[in-house]
């Protein structure tokens, strides 16, 4: 996958996770939690979510590379590279 | 075998039951009762349909205002709010001797009501308020303290104290008297703070919403199919025997049924069986060919205590009636009106004086 296609990814996994918000105006460098009302069971669900759908494992520890959709691209790109877009 | 075996399918053990089964566990759900809803259930009888145990569900914020726990569960079981149907209530009231304190679902009415009728409590009130424990986020310490000592240090008229007590202790008390200062404030946001919701057609939507889901994703229910034993070693559990002989391995078993009755089927037998809990309730339900607030009854919650002192604890009668809860379902801002008045009365019992009555006199009672 591409960094869009990794985005675009992330994007749907949070509209699946947080319906209300709007994700429209969601600024790449800022993180999420001063944007949307996210806490911390949210933050496990998109990793679960990542686990469920595109079989990515994310240790523990690397969950504050989560914090940003920049940082969590960034993150992610490495390890979704060769992940084709249909897995789902 | 499946990943992960549910006992009860009440309200949390469907939530588990969907979490599960969204991330791909294959999940079974065994509840013993034909019926499922457990402590919160429904039932029909002579054409109409009648809730037990709810009679509202708390939390409840007007869109836009926040999240709070009940939008939070609704996100982790993938269900948007207008799944819910919720309508909110139009204002219930705690009534003792000469004092009536009225509360809706905007918190500042009731502290207009504590700084008008408790004038000298106003500051204490207010500290009260500032001083509840935080549960903004997951994973918190519990707070165990007793909440009584608490709020005595910050409210020293008992009377406001006993009247700020006795909603919670009904809707939340699993002990006598007191609460850990953490559920208190638990239970003081998500009634006060928060508020009631009610859906028109009561519990029996939600339940079934949250069933549809579970199957959807592919989850099993098992109605009438109770545990017998639960096979443990080396304080795991193995297997479980049902009522009707089926034996079945477990590789993770969850269970909603309650610390106590989940413990005593356990076999070996955990020595250290935990107590009973005291507090049991009697309900009655009556239909009217009116709407109740016709006839006065214009709350949509009362909680009601006749004494100076508001005991919440065993009975030695079958029922207390110095306090209790009137709920009137039909009181809440619904879109239309409930097809006929409910009148709902939740009373402080003694469970083992009516467990020992006969057929006969339990239904004379």
């Amino acid at each position: 996958m591409t960094s869009a296609e990794i985005q675009e990814a992330i994007l749907d996994i949070l509209s699946d996770i947080a319906p209300d918000e709007d994700l429209s105006k969601l600024d790449p460098a800022v993180p999420f939690r001063d944007q949307l009302e996210l806490d911390s069971m949210d933050f496990l669900d998109i990793v679960m979510e990542l686990r469920k759908r595109y079989r990515v494992q994310i240790p523990e520890q690397d969950y504050p590379a989560l914090a940003s959709m920049a940082s969590t691209v960034e993150y992610l790109s490495p390890r979704m590279k060769d992940i084709s877009c249909t897995t789902r | 075998m499946y990943d992960a075996v549910i006992l009860g399918a009440g309200m949390s053990g469907l939530a588990a039951g969907i979490r599960l089964a969204h991330f791909g566990k294959r999940v079974c759900i065994l509840e013993r009762h034909t019926a499922i809803g457990g402590l919160n259930s429904f039932y029909r009888a002579g054409g109409r349909d009648y809730d037990v145990g709810l009679h509202a569900m708390t939390n409840y914020r007007e869109p836009g205002a926040g999240h709070g726990p009940l939008m939070r569960v609704c996100r982790q079981l993938r269900l948007s709010r207008d799944e819910l149907a919720l309508a909110p209530q139009t204002g219930s009231a705690i009534v003792f001797p000469g004092v009536r304190l009225e509360f809706t679902n905007d918190f500042e009415h009731l502290r207009a009501e504590v700084h008008r009728q408790f004038p000298s409590q106003k500051d204490g009130f207010e500290r009260l308020v500032a001083g509840l424990a935080d549960y903004g986020d997951l994973g918190k310490p519990h707070v165990a303290h007793s909440a009584r000592e608490a709020v005595a240090g910050w409210i020293d008229d008992p009377f406001l104290a006993e009247m700020l007590f006795c909603p919670l202790l009904f809707y939340g008390g699993p002990r006598p008297h007191d609460l850990d200062f953490g559920q208190f404030s638990i239970l003081f946001r998500s009634i006060y703070m928060e508020g009631f919701a009610r859906p028109l057609a009561g519990i029996r939507p939600l339940l079934k919403l949250l069933v549809r889901k579970f199957k959807d994703l592919g989850g099993e229910l098992r109605l009438g199919a109770g545990v017998r034993t639960i096979v443990s070693a080396k304080g795991a559990a193995k297997a479980l025997v049902l009522d009707n002989g089926e034996e079945m391995p477990v590789r993770c078993l969850l269970s909603s049924a309650g610390w106590r009755e989940t413990m005593q089927v356990c076999r070996p037998a955990d020595p250290a069986l935990p107590a009973a809990g005291e507090i049991s309730f009697v309900e009655s339900i009556s239909i009217l060919n009116v709407a109740p607030a016709t006839l006065g009854l214009d709350r949509t919650v009362t909680f009601f205590n006749d004494s100076p002192r508001f005991r919440y604890g065993r009975p030695d009668d079958l029922v207390d009636l110095h306090s209790g809860v009137i709920c009137i379902p039909n009181n809440f801002a619904y879109d239309e009106p409930m097809p006929a008045g409910c009148v709902r009365l939740t009373a402080l019992a003694n469970f083992d004086r009516w467990n020992d009555l006969d057929a006969q006199a339990y239904g004379d009672a």
